[in-house]
């Protein structure tokens, strides 16, 4: 517990240098004095308008998006007991990006694009849990013990036939519309400008998993011996889908389909502070975060006046980082 | 006589459109060891599950120390009874600690974290199993052998009155099988327990259990002291296969022709 407080506070501490840099980085430079001042009273200086108006609210943003998605990646881990499941993997993205793709295409405002992407999203959680409602319940397959790999499956497949419809959108898209789509699919927090919605989420959804923390780390080893030791299996997988779902789309429709952040953070934690969910899933949220802080400071000043998607950076770091952490501790692969 | 642990009543089983049960009614009483007995597919693993409420028999009734099975909730039913599942399969590495403090779940509320006094259970659990020293092993780098006692130093610190065991032997040598079936045994004798366990190994089922219940491929079963169920002319109904009973050296084996 004391151990677990430790872990949360060095996070937490990460995640506020991650936003200082933030705050300090862009086109027009803030001496660290100017922050605080411009910090400790708003007014309407430039500072204060750069700050309360531009990087504030596309860090608050990217610590979110972060959050949700690194908190999905650690639940649907767990759901489908299969360290190669992130937040997408059961199709979610692609809806949302069918979604938001076709609100681009239509010639609508930003708005609209991020409610296509949320309904793209919903739609896709719809269509997994009624295609794959009797895998949540089932208890064992005969002989097999786990429900897990058939729902794997059926998101897959959507997940396949998202895609199909993604390439048919852009192969459809006019030239001038083609750039601001991909950057959507890489994921970009450019102009993300409403953080409210996912941050709320964060928090709600982190609150709803907690209290079953320990009840995921049963879940872990099968569900006969989940239910042997009392956990209501069929409750609890419905739940994990569900939070996870929520906590996806809301990143998804905040910040676009960024990669890697769900499927590294929580398993580069794995590695560093073991695999009690308790721990594992505030810590989850808060590095996430961070990363996607850094990541978006990154991204916006890397090449300015270029802006990057994010999630290019996301992957660039995160792929030698995390190839890194396998090799150095080769007997946890 | 008190209430029985586990009362099975007119049970009746199937599995993939096959009836592998058709009547079925036994008590299993504080202080016994059971053997179940049966060819592949004759439902020993179906007839575990559907005691630990893992599935829907067909038709009849399961009561746990007196109650009906549906009317215990989850939580209490962990306290109830224990479940050793054939296989686990482990795709995330963990601590061996981890892994066997995790049968202290049902005994710990939701806000609360393992203490001093349930790490000492594990230890025990650990010893009991041959694992001392294995605390900090990743399970992922554990032969098989090695999980399978893992798997049953979790059960005994779940430490439930009824054992149910699926193939708890599987993967062990000759000398854990047997310090593996000892134990269990000593559980029902010392301290009250019922041990019901799967095992293809008949010398070890007549040698550990003082009852046994034989599943045939037929849907028929015999139940009983052991000396009266394991029969040449039953074995050899049951498995399809003709087996010899000697008597020896005190002991009784069974030898397949």
């Amino acid at each position: 517990m004391r151990r677990a407080m430790l872990i949360w506070l060095v996070l937490a501490l990460v995640a506020l240098t991650a936003f200082a840099l933030a705050l300090a980085s862009g086109s027009s430079h803030l001496a660290p004095l100017e922050l605080l001042r411009a910090l400790a009273a708003p007014g309407d200086s430039v500072a204060g308008e750069i700050l309360f108006k531009l990087r504030l609210p596309r860090a608050l943003a990217a610590f979110a998006a972060g959050g949700l998605l690194a908190l999905a990646g650690a639940l649907m881990q767990v759901l489908l007991r299969n360290p190669l499941a992130d937040p997408y993997v059961l199709g979610l993205s692609g809806g949302a990006a069918v979604g938001a793709l076709g609100a681009m295409l239509a010639g609508l405002g930003s708005l609209f694009v991020n409610l296509g992407a949320a309904a793209g999203a919903l739609a896709a959680i719809v269509l997994v849990f009624a295609l794959a409602r009797r895998d949540f319940a089932r208890q064992q397959l005969f002989g097999a013990l786990d429900a897990s790999p058939r729902l794997l499956l059926t998101g897959v497949i959507i997940a396949a036939g998202w895609s199909a419809l993604i390439t048919m959108i852009l192969t459809l898209a006019p030239e001038a519309k083609l750039r601001g789509m991909l950057f959507w699919l890489m994921g970009d927090l450019n102009g993300a400008e409403s953080w409210a919605p996912a941050l709320v989420t964060l928090a709600v959804c982190l609150a709803a998993i907690y209290p079953a923390a320990r009840d995921l780390n049963v879940l872990l080893r099968g569900e006969a011996l989940a239910h042997a030791l009392g956990v209501r299996v069929a409750a609890l997988r419905y739940t994990i889908y569900l939070v996870a779902s929520i906590a996806t789309a809301l990143a998804v429709t905040t910040a676009g389909t960024i990669g890697f952040v769900g499927l590294v953070v929580p398993h580069a934690l794995r590695l560093l502070l073991g695999n009690d969910q308790r721990v594992l899933l505030p810590a989850s949220a808060l590095a996430g975060g961070a990363l996607l802080v850094a990541a978006d400071t990154v991204a916006r000043t890397a090449l300015a006046p270029l802006q990057l998607p994010v999630g290019v950076i996301t992957a660039l770091f995160g792929v030698p980082a995390f190839m890194f952490l396998l090799m150095r501790n080769p007997r946890k692969a | 006589m008190s209430v029985p642990l586990l009362e099975v009543r007119g049970l009746a089983l199937a599995a993939g459109g096959r009836i592998l049960v058709r009547e079925l009614s036994f008590c299993l009483n504080s202080g016994e060891t059971w053997c179940l007995l049966g060819p592949n597919g004759a439902g020993k693993t179906t007839l575990l599950h559907t005691v630990v409420g893992l599935r829907e028999p067909q038709g009849g009734s399961v009561r746990l120390a007196g109650r009906a099975l549906e009317d215990w909730p989850p939580g209490e039913a962990a306290q109830a009874r224990g479940l050793l599942p054939q296989t686990t399969h482990d795709a995330f590495s963990a601590s061996v600690a981890e892994i066997v403090l995790l049968g202290r779940h049902p005994y710990l509320g939701r806000w609360q974290w393992e203490g001093a006094g349930d790490r000492e259970i594990v230890r025990a659990a650990l010893r009991a199993m041959d694992l001392a020293g294995f605390e900090e092993r990743d399970v992922l780098t554990l032969s098989g052998g090695e999980r399978q006692r893992v798997a049953l130093a979790a059960l005994l610190v779940q430490d439930p009155p009824l054992f149910l065991l699926d193939e708890p032997v599987a993967h062990l040598d000759l000398h854990h099988q047997v310090l593996v079936l000892e134990h269990l045994g000593k559980l029902a004798r010392e301290h009250g327990k019922a041990v019901l366990f799967t095992v293809h190994d008949l010398n070890l089922a007549a040698r550990f259990a003082d009852h046994a219940l034989l599943l045939t491929p037929h849907g028929s079963v015999r139940q009983g002291p052991i000396g009266e169920v394991m029969t040449e002319h039953d074995l050899s109904y049951a498995f399809g296969h003709r087996v010899a009973r000697l008597e020896t050296a005190g002991r009784t084996l069974f030898i397949p022709e």
